[in-house]
């Protein structure tokens, strides 16, 4: 989702300032995406200028409604469904993948570092009520963010699992054609306990 | 430094002997203190459940010490083993092994009956744990008439009636689904600062063991990592209840 998306969903017929659409989006995205307001407006002016929103100047101020175009737009991207291929450039996954090109051992000290920290965030939101909460956001909304966080979580650990499961007891098929290892060039390889 | 109520010095255990034998743990060293909630997590076959057995005294170490309240399991007689089964040591399985013929209150006082205690006392300490696991008002129903989340509940019940220091607990949430794992394990993380009961729970998912002070990562019967709950901010503290 980008801004453009997000100020079209929050748009209707009744016509709104920049300001309010800014609080709304932020609302509704349980806080986890902090907008500053010239960049409602730069975004707006954008929609503007493809026809999807309409703007007017009243008492000094302009505000917005959407137009077919614009609602058109925001059905096919409700519509849409995000594509996996290629994979999302995830960081834990880039930096274990980069880890096992570095041995096996490397790689496993790379695993079990991240999954200890996966679990203590995991155990940290297990204690108490996230930012979200605590900053007073729509319950349910917050909710569904602590679900999400919580979930992601979960399966960061499955996939680190999974992986240390392939380095300690690879299948053969597995084995064939990988590049040959190199020393790690920065970095400690830690003695696993 | 207080005595571990739950301490494992480098324990093996090996099944089989010679080229057959197979090493399920692998020199294992844990301490658990009162009222401390550690979870052992690991894929199957990585030992945990292994563990478990020999901290409750279920399965004897072929190597090392098992030491509840600092005395070592090996130097009880078969009685006080037994007695430590039935008093100090609460267990709770995927498979509840309830009773069906008998009511919820009848199945947390079979426990207590079996040590002697009289009807009434039994009665009244079972009626408290039932309580506890937010049960109370369903004491004269039968396992069957309850939901799989609500007979976990019995079974925690169950295994809290005594004086209990410590609960060992493997895989409790097996057959149970997200949001009711959820909540039984809500409960069991509970049960430390309500009861000041030690907690060992054993699961392979990680939704489940982040409820703990400690995690314990296995794999191939070793311990890889551990993970101790970083500290929480005093305005950002959740008070952990047993739901109902």
């Amino acid at each position: 989702m980008s801004v453009r998306e997000g100020l079209l969903a929050l748009l209707g017929d009744e016509p709104v300032h920049g300001y309010v659409l800014k609080t709304g989006f932020e609302a509704a995205t349980g806080g986890v995406w902090p907008l500053n307001v010239g960049q409602v407006y730069k975004t707006l002016e954008r929609l503007e200028r493809d026809g999807l929103v309409h703007a007017r100047e009243r008492q000094g101020q302009r505000q917005y409604r959407i137009t077919d175009d614009g609602l058109a737009a925001l059905g096919a991207w409700w519509d849409a469904v995000p594509d996996d291929e290629p994979p999302p450039r995830d960081e834990l996954m880039l930096k274990v993948l980069m880890a096992v090109g570095q041995g096996r051992d490397h790689a496993l000290d790379v695993i079990t570092k991240q999954r200890s920290a996966v679990m203590a965030q995991l155990q940290l939101r297990r204690r108490g009520p996230s930012t979200a909460r605590r900053r007073g956001r729509d319950p349910m909304v917050a909710a569904m963010v602590d679900d999400a966080l919580v979930v992601r979580a979960e399966a960061d650990l499955r996939w680190l699992d999974l992986c240390e499961e392939r380095l300690t007891h690879p299948d053969p098929s597995e084995e064939t054609g990988r590049r040959p290892v190199t020393r790690p060039r920065r970095g400690t390889r830690g003695a696993r306990s | 430094m207080t005595t571990p109520i739950l301490e494992l010095r480098d324990v093996v255990k090996s099944y089989g002997a010679g080229p057959t034998e197979v090493r399920a743990v692998t020199g294992v060293s844990l301490a658990v203190a009162p009222g401390e909630f550690v979870a052992v997590r690991g894929p199957s076959g990585c030992g945990k459940s292994t563990l478990l057995h020999m901290a409750g005294g279920l399965e004897d170490p072929t190597a090392g010490h098992v030491l509840f309240d600092g005395r070592a399991l090996y130097e009880m007689s078969a009685a006080e083993r037994a007695g430590l089964r039935r008093g100090g040591v609460g267990y709770v399985f995927q498979r509840l092994n309830l009773v069906p013929s008998l009511t919820a209150m009848e199945n947390v006082m079979l426990p207590l009956e079996l040590d002697g205690v009289g009807s009434r006392e039994a009665k009244e300490r079972a009626a408290e744990a039932l309580d506890a696991v937010g049960l109370d008002r369903h004491l004269e129903r039968y396992p069957d008439d309850f939901s799989g989340g609500q007979q976990q509940r019995i079974a925690i019940a169950r295994a809290i009636v005594g004086t209990r220091r410590l609960l060992l607990a493997d895989e409790p949430t097996g057959s149970l689904d997200t949001p009711t794992g959820d909540a039984v394990v809500e409960l069991i993380a509970s049960l430390p600062a309500r009861l000041g009961t030690a907690v060992v729970l054993v699961t392979h998912e990680p939704r489940y063991a982040a409820w703990a002070d400690r995690v314990v990562s296995m794999r191939d019967g070793c311990v890889v990592d551990t993970t101790v709950a970083p500290p929480v901010r005093k305005s950002a503290r959740r008070t952990v209840g047993a739901r109902r």
